[in-house]
This record gives structure tokens, sequence and C-alpha cells, in this order.
């Protein structure tokens, strides 16, 4: 069987297409999408307005920022409330077992909590505000333990005022109170108004005093100017108000070269730089006059 | 005349403005096919530091970033019949040129072959009223020439000056700061009907484009496919287009006569489709890929289907001999020839030094045109092929392109036109601010 068509190869046949040109519209729809400032706002400027503009929408409806904000902090809890976080132990380093116990219960944290709930910096301010307390470290450890290291205020006097005895540190510092003075007997005793703001002054003063420590009851401060060194027997050294300690030096190698302070000398006024002046007992000096061929007369006056 | 003058300056700020914006389109309004180019201008001598190219024609200013053509529709003779059917076809190529180059094109340089182009030489001379040749002494002197009366309608598309003479001393390029006494120049005027380059115009606009030139394409296809010493020592163009032949005189660089044949191709295909009963298409398509110009033996034996579409098996089996083919094409291209032939005798075209002619055009495709124009025109016919341009498709190097290529490098290196030069002073209406100006500055 033959097909009817003939089997010969058609030579291609030029057709020639109807008119390609573009419609006028579509030519000028062409130009403005190639136009610089068109394609720069199709690219980037489009985009954004969407984006900007459907989320404003979002937000512009009252309940989705709520449910928003709730999410946040639905998650953020979550997130705070995780084990890692929790500090379930307060441990406090470098204070005695008193200090320690008082120090807790300043810190009144309700443990185990999150550490994000802790307020580091309040804590350290409560804790410092004790007396015993000079610095306080707070931080949390690995381990969920909220580690405090206490610097505790050294004594190194007994201040005697109005209230009565005070432990006091080398910066004058309150530490604590006593009841005593036989509580702490190892402790130097200072006295008067204004002798805590003076305390460097005062301890010098008592490195200074060298043979005559053993005889020292203390040091008064004198119009919160000046201090008097009190030794047994009532005898007392009036120190000067500026170089105090080289004045004490200054009687020492006195006392070192004549053994003053052995006499009966009632007071050593070292207050003038010039001379120091002595006070007799009134028997050593009645003894002195008598030496001297002095008569007194004593009258009732 | 001023109006022209005024509207060929605005299109010369146009060139600029659209240099300046760095992108620029190139229209070649012809009659069997209408090519875009679109030119990129990236800031003069990019390419000179890394590989030692020269300018290179002013070429290597700009590149070619789109391309497309498209087949004409509506033109004839290189003139525009059918305006809608031109717009839609210039808009078919500018959009399809656009898409290629990706940008926005505002600006186009147009160029057309018909219009009835002819040429006049005009002449003028000044005494120099100081002795140093200025920029006023130049436009006086060509505002000196006395145009010729061009006819009802026509308008010049080119002028240039061609020539500078002064006293004795013919031939300077740029007699400016020279000294002499009596300026004399030589100015080559190129006038069109107006009504064609109205309708181009108005076309353009049309498809909102914005026309920032307009030339000739036979002296564009010169500009291309003339080599520099043809164009120095005298040659002739001859761009077979398809609905005319035009026809550029050049010497000394410059054009100095140019004309056109009004047949071309299309009479060609037209001549075929008549005598073998075919439809213009086919016959375009047989001319192409069979036709000639010279009958060999074999040709008797290469048979061509001719084809049809009636139905009819004798009619739609028809076969003709390339033998044939050739014999209804050489009578019709060997008129043309004469008559570029009569041309160029009547512009004297024997008494220039060096009578080199370059055949260009997508009609000097024809195989065998070179032997035939050799018989007809003298022996130094040379078949032409534009120059190379950066990023011109493969497809757009052929000869067809030379008018195109021609423009683009028309816009890149624009040769000084009769506009380009300042009004004279005296010219300016009597109470314009800048003749007080120029009484300011001669009086103090």
């Amino acid at each position: 069987m033959q097909p009817l068509t003939a089997l010969r190869a058609h030579p291609r046949r030029p057709t020639l297409r109807r008119d390609p040109a573009p419609s006028k519209w579509a030519y000028r729809l062409q130009r403005w999408m190639l136009t610089p400032y068109v394609r720069l706002f199709l690219r980037t400027g489009l985009p954004t307005l969407v984006l900007v503009g459907g989320v404003g929408i979002w937000f512009s409806h009252e309940p989705n920022r709520l449910a928003l904000i709730a999410q946040l902090t639905h998650l953020r809890q979550e997130f705070e409330a995780r084990p890692e976080f929790r500090v379930s132990l307060a441990r406090v380093e470098g204070a005695s077992p008193e200090l320690a116990e008082a120090v807790r219960a300043r810190l009144a944290l309700p443990l185990p909590m999150s550490s994000f709930d802790i307020d580091l910096v309040a804590a350290r301010e409560r804790i410092e505000a004790l007396d015993a307390v000079q610095r306080a470290d707070l931080r949390v450890r690995s381990g969920g333990v909220l580690q405090v290291t206490i610097t505790e205020r050294e004594p190194v006097a007994i201040w005697r005022n109005e209230a009565g005895l005070t432990l006091v540190d080398k910066e004058g510092h309150r530490v604590a109170g006593l009841r005593s003075r036989a509580d702490r007997s190892d402790l130097p005793l200072v006295a008067g108004e204004g002798a805590d703001r003076a305390m460097p002054e005062a301890l010098a003063l008592f490195d200074a005093a060298g043979p005559l420590l053993q005889r020292i009851r203390g040091l008064v401060r004198v119009g919160e100017r000046r201090w008097d060194l009190v030794l047994d027997r009532d005898q007392r050294v009036l120190l000067p108000e500026t170089n105090p300690v080289q004045a004490l030096e200054r009687l020492l190698a006195l006392d070192h070269a004549q053994d003053i302070m052995n006499r009966d000398v009632l007071t050593v006024d070292l207050r003038s730089d010039h001379r120091p002046t002595l006070r007799l007992t009134p028997n050593a000096l009645a003894e002195l006059r008598r030496a001297q061929g002095i008569e007194t007369v004593e009258n009732e006056l | 005349m001023t109006d022209l003058y005024t509207s060929q300056r605005a299109m010369r700020n146009m060139r600029r403005a659209a240099m300046q914006r760095g992108v620029i389109a190139i229209l070649d309004v012809g009659t069997s096919k209408i090519a875009c180019l679109i030119l990129r201008f990236d800031g003069p001598d990019r390419l000179r530091e890394q590989d030692g190219v020269g300018p290179m024609a002013g070429q290597s200013q700009f590149r070619v970033i789109g391309a497309a053509t498209t087949r004409s529709r509506g033109v004839r003779f290189g003139e525009i019949a059918v305006m809608n059917e031109t717009e839609r076809a210039i808009r078919t190529a500018v959009q399809a040129a656009q898409k290629m180059a990706n940008v926005r094109v505002d600006h186009v340089i147009a160029c057309f072959s018909g219009a009835a182009p002819r040429s006049y030489g005009l002449a003028g001379e000044l005494e120099l009223q100081d002795s140093v040749v200025t920029e006023q002494d130049v436009s006086r002197v060509l505002a000196s020439c006395d145009v010729p009366d061009l006819g009802q309608g026509r308008e010049v598309l080119h002028a240039q000056p061609v020539n500078f003479a002064l006293d004795h001393r013919s031939g300077l390029g740029d007699p400016r700061g020279q000294i002499g006494h009596r300026l004399a120049c030589d100015m080559h005027l190129l006038s069109v009907d107006g009504d064609v380059v109205q309708n181009l115009l108005y076309c353009i606009k049309r498809c909102d484009l914005e026309l920032a030139g307009i030339a000739s394409s036979a002296y564009v296809s010169g500009i291309s496919s003339l080599v520099e010493d043809e164009q120095e020592l005298g040659a002739a163009c001859i761009d077979m287009g398809g609905g005319a032949t035009g026809l550029s005189i050049f010497i000394k660089k410059h054009m100095i006569y140019a004309d056109s044949v009004r047949m071309g191709g299309d009479h060609v295909t037209s001549d075929i489709s008549k005598g073998l009963q075919i439809p213009m298409a086919v016959a375009e398509r047989i001319k192409t890929r069979h036709g000639g110009l010279y009958a060999t033996g074999m040709d008797d034996r290469e048979m061509i289907d001719i084809g049809g579409d009636s139905g009819d098996w004798e009619k739609d089996r028809r076969q003709i001999s390339r033998t044939e083919l050739i014999g209804i094409m050489r009578p019709r291209v060997e008129e043309i020839l004469e008559e570029v032939r009569a041309t160029l005798d009547a512009a004297g075209f024997d008494s220039l030094p060096s009578q080199q002619i370059v055949l260009t055009g997508g009609g000097s495709q024809i195989p065998g045109l070179d032997g035939l124009a050799t018989r007809i025109l003298g022996q130094r016919v040379r078949l032409g092929r534009p120059l190379r341009v950066q990023g011109l498709p493969q497809a757009a190097t052929g000869a067809a392109f030379a008018s195109a290529v021609g423009l683009c490098l028309f816009a890149a290196h624009p040769q000084d036109e009769w506009w380009d030069f300042e009004i004279p002073a005296e010219r300016y209406p009597a109470r314009s601010l800048r003749r007080a100006v120029k009484w300011f500055k001669d009086n103090w």
C-alpha cells in the first residue's frame, strides 16, 4: 500500500510571519520597566515596602501585639527556668561562723532561684552594709552555687565613747560592739570624741611607743585635734597636734637618756617643739623646793 | 533656514546629552530592513593604556550593547510610505535591541537613504578685519556663502565646510589663528526633501524617542566602509540598499558629493517575482540563495524549485535553472550600475586623482557583482565591508550593516557642520543681549 500523498520533500515554504511588532502599550511598558528608577524600585523598594507594610499591618492589631509579647515573655521565662541556670546553694567564704550567719540572713534569697533573677549588685550592697564586712564578692559559679567571698574587717583597737566600747578597724570603721574591756585585752584602747577618725595616727603612735607600750593605758583624743597618751600611775603625755609621732620619739629618747618617766612626774607636755614641760606631783614639787631652800606657805587658797 | 539651524543645533545638544548619559540608539531605516544598535559610551580611550590600541577612529569610546534588525515595512525607495507600518517596525527593532542591551534608550540617531539628496558646492570669501583669523571670522565666512535656491520644500541635511583658503594657501583644515587677508571657504551642502525628514521625525516621535541626529545613509556608509587612505585620496562609496542605491564621493576625508539612484535590491527581487510568477518572499529567498550575475555551464544543470501554493500540481512543481535566474537578475543590476556610472560622470568623478570605487550595502553581496561592476564602473572596484566595531554581533558585521556601523562612527565623531559654528554676531537679532556684549567687547 502506498500513501496517497507523495513522499516528496516539500520545499520549506517561506511563510512571512505577520508583523511581530509589539503593541504600543507593550512597548511603553517595556521601556518603563527598563527605566533605572523603576528597576531599582522593583528590586529593592517594593520588597521592602511589602515587608514593612505587612509587618506594620500585623502589628497594628492589638491582640497580635499582646500575643507576641506574651509569647516572648513565656519563652524568656522558660529559658531562665532551665536547670542550668538554677542557683540552689549560697556558700559564704572567708567569714567567721557568726558573721557567716549574719551574711546569710542579710542575703535573704529564696533559694533555689534562677540566676537571672538574682540582683547581685543589690545583694552585695546589702552584705557590705554589715559593719564587720569590708568587701563582699558575689559570684554565681557552675553547679548552681552562689559564692559569697567576704573580706572581714580586722579590729585593731577599742574605742571607748559615750555609748560604750566599740571595736574599730585600722580606718576607724566600727567592727562590732564590745561588752567589756577584758574580752579583748590584747587590743589598745582609744577614747574621746573623733578618735575613730584619727585611727591611723593612733596606730602609728602605738607602734612608736616601744618601751612605754607596757605602761600605756590608752590614747585620749582631746578636742578632736590632738592626742594624750595616758600611762599607768596617772601619768599623761600631752602630744602636739602636728607630728605627734616625732614628739613621742623625742620623749622616748629623753626617757632613755634621763629616765624621766620613772620619776615622779605627773604630766609631760610636748605640745611645744622647743621644750618639754614637766609637771611634778605635789610631793615631788615640795621635795624639790625644800632641796632648793625655798620655803612655801601653803594656805587654804 | 534659521529654523533648520536651530533644530540641527538642538539635535546636536541632544546628542551631547545622550553621550553624557552614556547610551544612544542608532536607527538605520532602510527599505528592506530596519536595524537598531544601542551604543554605550564608556568615556574616552578606555582601551588606550592596556593594550596599546590607538584611537581607532574614535570607536574605542563606545561599545555596541544591543543590536536588532527587523524586516522593514512601509518604506519604499528609502522613504517612509506608510507611517504606522514603519512606526511598528521601528518599535520592533528598538524593543528587541533594548531587550538585548537591558537599558532604556531615549535618544536615537537615524539615517535614511532616500529623499532625493542633492549636492551643492558653496563658496564664500571674506576680507579679514584684522589679519588674524578668529572664530567669528570663520563663522562669518561660512555665513557669506551664497546659498543656492534649493527648491520648494527642501531642507539642508548636511552642510560641511570642506576646505578653507587663506590668501593663496588652500587646503587648510583649521584656519583659526593664522595670518592673512582674505579668507575663503568651500562648503558642501546636501539637501533633501523636507517631507521625508518630517515623516521620519514624526515616526520616531511616535515611538517615544527623541531624534538626536540625522544623517544620509550614503554619507555614513562611506564613513564606515572606505578605509582612511581612500577617504584621503578620493573614492566613491556605493551603498546598494534595498530600495535606493546611495552614492557618496570622499576626498581629503570630506564628503564632497552624494546622490542616490532610486533602484536597489528590491527591484531585482520584484523582477524575479514578475518574471517567474512567484511571490516576493519566495523571490527574495531564491535571489539570496541562488542569485548570481555570471552564468557558467554548470548553472544550466542546477535546477531550483520555485514552487507555489496554488494546489495546481503543474504550477507547484515548477523548476528553473540558475542560468534563467541570472538572466533575470543581471539586466537589472547592470541598469543600476549604469545609473550609478551616469551619476558619477555627472559629478565629475573622472577628474579625481584616485578613482577607487567601493561597493557596499546588502545588494553588494550578489556573487559576481565585483566583476560586473569592474566592467561598468572602471577597474578599481572592490567590495567593502564596514569597519569592525567593538561589541557588534557577528551577524551584523556584513556589508548590509555598512550604514548602521557608519552611523555609530558618526555618533561618536561627528564632523563639524555649518551649525556647529557660532552665529556671526551681525546675524543676531538687533536687540540681542549678546550683540550688546559684542559691542562692549569691541569698543572697550
